[in-house]
């Protein structure tokens, strides 16, 4: 048996969600008794044998640059034939934008049953059965996969990257001579903030802040602490932050450590999407608004009392005062 | 240009979350259903935005569902589209919806447009098979989409941002926030709904890959734990001390 993960880089480095993926994929490996691969495609300035402190004995690098940029097509030619010349019974990806656009089509070129979104190793008790979140998080679902060959994408920060000691060997590998057809122009990024879906911490705010100019403590508070920043739908509609920080059911789902939601009232749609973080905090001057009910710690009073002692508190605990 | 958006029914988002038959089945009882709304707001409303632009595009809106299905592909039709066809079957795998999908699109369609996911299933699946049964390309959660010729020019999400690309026609795109608003049907939309063409088509045999062996709700919270809004500090240690979060 093997488990080959494939895990993918931006400017150079293997993401930390994919990170993730392959520590899932190791510890998957071991409890049904097989051995852990992983593929990595393009040029990167990691070094690719560090891998093996994760637990991955292989890594198959095609070095080839025009995988530097995601063309879903490509790709899938390329992963498909690693998976074919290694033997491979599962693969594993990270549910990242890469994950979304190769998975599902490896799941057709592999004729592989897919779960996307998995969010815990498969229970092999009676078959190969993966939990996923479903309904935007109000529910799991367990999803058996009976072809021989399987495809797992987990959840972004559902699984903690443990790493040891040891070294991968890397092994040269061919892609496709097909070339490319979805050209990358350019590059927009939010810098100097921790993305959104990779973040392990998340300050978020609602339109009880009133308005875009009242942004600036979320952000001290955000940037204290390490976290990204996101908002209430009725916040991204209405301008007041760009549409990549819209969390819930119809945004982004995100599943971090903290959530800290400030002036947002906790609609069943907003809910959605953040249900799964494990722990969260609401700031809210209303005591009946309904986060409440989903909150771990809540602080009931005015955000624009309570934030700014809260940033105190924490320059405190972190020394910065 | 002529472009196949695919349709799906999803609850209502205050739909409440239950399951039936010992936790195999989705409760139905009581239940609203809508268009999934990254199909309608976004890929919907962008093909229409299309046609506005370019009269002489033709909008064919697609839907793998039983006949219960219809309604929802009426309020569809009411925003725009010119007519709809429903492939008259239940199974909910994901493989199995795209191989009829795939089997449609391949009949000269320029643009497949899907929503970036479901909100039940939130599979993110469906676009991503389609174009590999078609051997074509595929730009995932894409947040906008201009046509220049045969070229395509969208911008697509990133860790921490956005990318702009070119690809070129035929094309399937899965679509969200960003590429359009969401639009309410007007009344001439939704009396001219009515006698759109809404063909049904029987399914090809396909594979079924994965099947839902059960449902589980997520364990309840323990409950809120207030802390005094003058003392903010309190809230840092337990952060710190017992969720062991900063
Ligand atoms: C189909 C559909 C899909 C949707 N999808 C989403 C989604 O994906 N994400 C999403 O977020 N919403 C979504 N919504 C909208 C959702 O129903 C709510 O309308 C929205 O989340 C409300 O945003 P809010 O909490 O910021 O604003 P409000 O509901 O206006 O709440 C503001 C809150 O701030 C509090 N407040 C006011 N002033 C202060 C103060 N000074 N200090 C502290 N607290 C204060 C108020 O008590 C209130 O609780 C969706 C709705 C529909 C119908």
């Amino acid at each position: 048996m093997s488990v080959l993960i494939f895990a993918d880089a931006a400017d150079g480095q293997i993401k930390k969600s994919s990170l993730e993926a392959i520590t899932y994929g190791v510890d998957l490996a071991q409890k049904i008794g097989a051995t852990a691969s992983a593929l990595v495609l393009g040029k990167v300035t990691d070094d690719l044998s560090a891998l093996g402190k994760y637990g991955i004995n292989k890594v198959y690098h095609i070095a080839d640059e025009k995988y530097n940029q995601l063309d879903a097509r490509l790709y899938t030619k390329a992963i498909a034939s690693v998976v074919s010349t290694s033997g491979t019974q599962v693969l594993i990806l990270c549910n990242n934008l890469t994950g979304k656009s190769v998975a599902p089509r490896l799941s057709v070129a592999l004729k592989a049953g897919l779960v996307t979104g998995a969010s815990g190793l498969p229970d092999t008790s009676n078959g190969f059965v993966v939990k996923k979140a479903v309904f935007s998080g109000k529910a799991y679902a367990n999803i058996k996969i009976p072809t021989a060959t399987k495809i797992i994408a987990i959840s972004p920060n559902s699984y903690k990257t443990v790493a040891g000691e040891g070294k991968a060997e890397v092994i040269a590998a061919v892609g496709s001579d097909i070339a490319p057809q979805v050209k990358v122009t350019s590059t927009q990024k939010v810098t100097g903030q921790v993305p959104l879906s990779e973040a392990e911490l998340v300050v978020s705010g609602g339109r009880g802040l009133k308005g875009p100019e009242n942004w600036g403590m979320v952000e001290d508070l955000a940037g204290l602490i390490g976290a990204a920043t996101a908002c209430s739908r009725a916040v991204a509609d209405a301008h007041w932050r760009p549409h990549h920080e819209h969390v819930g059911q119809t945004g982004g789902s995100i599943a971090p450590n903290l959530y800290l939601a400030i002036g947002i009232s906790g609609a069943i749609q907003h809910l959605a999407g953040v249900n799964r973080s494990k722990v969260i905090v609401v700031i809210n001057k209303d005591p009946e608004a309904p986060f409440f009910k989903a909150a771990d710690y809540g602080i009931v009073g005015d955000a624009f009392e309570v934030v700014p002692k809260l940033i105190d508190a924490v320059k405190q605990f972190k020394g910065v005062a | 240009m002529k472009i196949l958006v695919c349709i799906s029914k999803t609850p209502d988002t205050t739909a409440k979350i239950a399951f039936a038959d010992n936790n195999t089945k989705f409760a139905q009882d009581g239940v609203q259903w809508i268009i999934n709304p990254y199909d309608e707001w976004y890929a919907l409303v962008r093909a229409i935005e299309l046609k506005e632009k370019d009269p002489s595009t033709i909008i064919h809106l697609l839907n793998v569902g039983g006949a219960d299905t219809e309604p929802i592909i009426r309020k569809a039709l009411a925003l725009g589209g010119d007519e709809a066809i429903r492939v008259n079957t239940e199974v909910s795998d994901s493989y199995y919806i795209a191989a009829q999908i795939a089997a449609i699109a391949k009949e000269g369609y320029d643009l497949v447009l899907t929503g970036k996911e479901t909100i039940d299933y939130n599979g993110s699946s469906i676009g991503g098979m389609v174009s590999e049964l078609l051997d074509i390309n595929y730009v995932s959660l894409a947040t906008k989409l201009e046509l220049n010729g045969s070229t395509v020019t969208l911008n697509r999400e990133i860790e921490g941002g956005e990318e702009t690309c070119e690809a070129p026609l035929p094309l399937v795109v899965s679509c969200q926030k960003g590429m359009a608003e969401q639009r309410i049907p007007n009344m001439k939309g939704i009396m001219g709904a009515r006698t759109k063409p809404l063909k049904v088509v029987e399914p090809i045999a396909a594979d079924i890959l994965t099947s839902i062996v059960s449902f589980e709700l997520p364990p309840a919270k323990a409950g809120v734990k207030l802390i005094s809004p003058d003392n903010p500090g309190e809230l840092v240690k337990l952060l710190h001390e017992e969720a062991k979060v900063i």
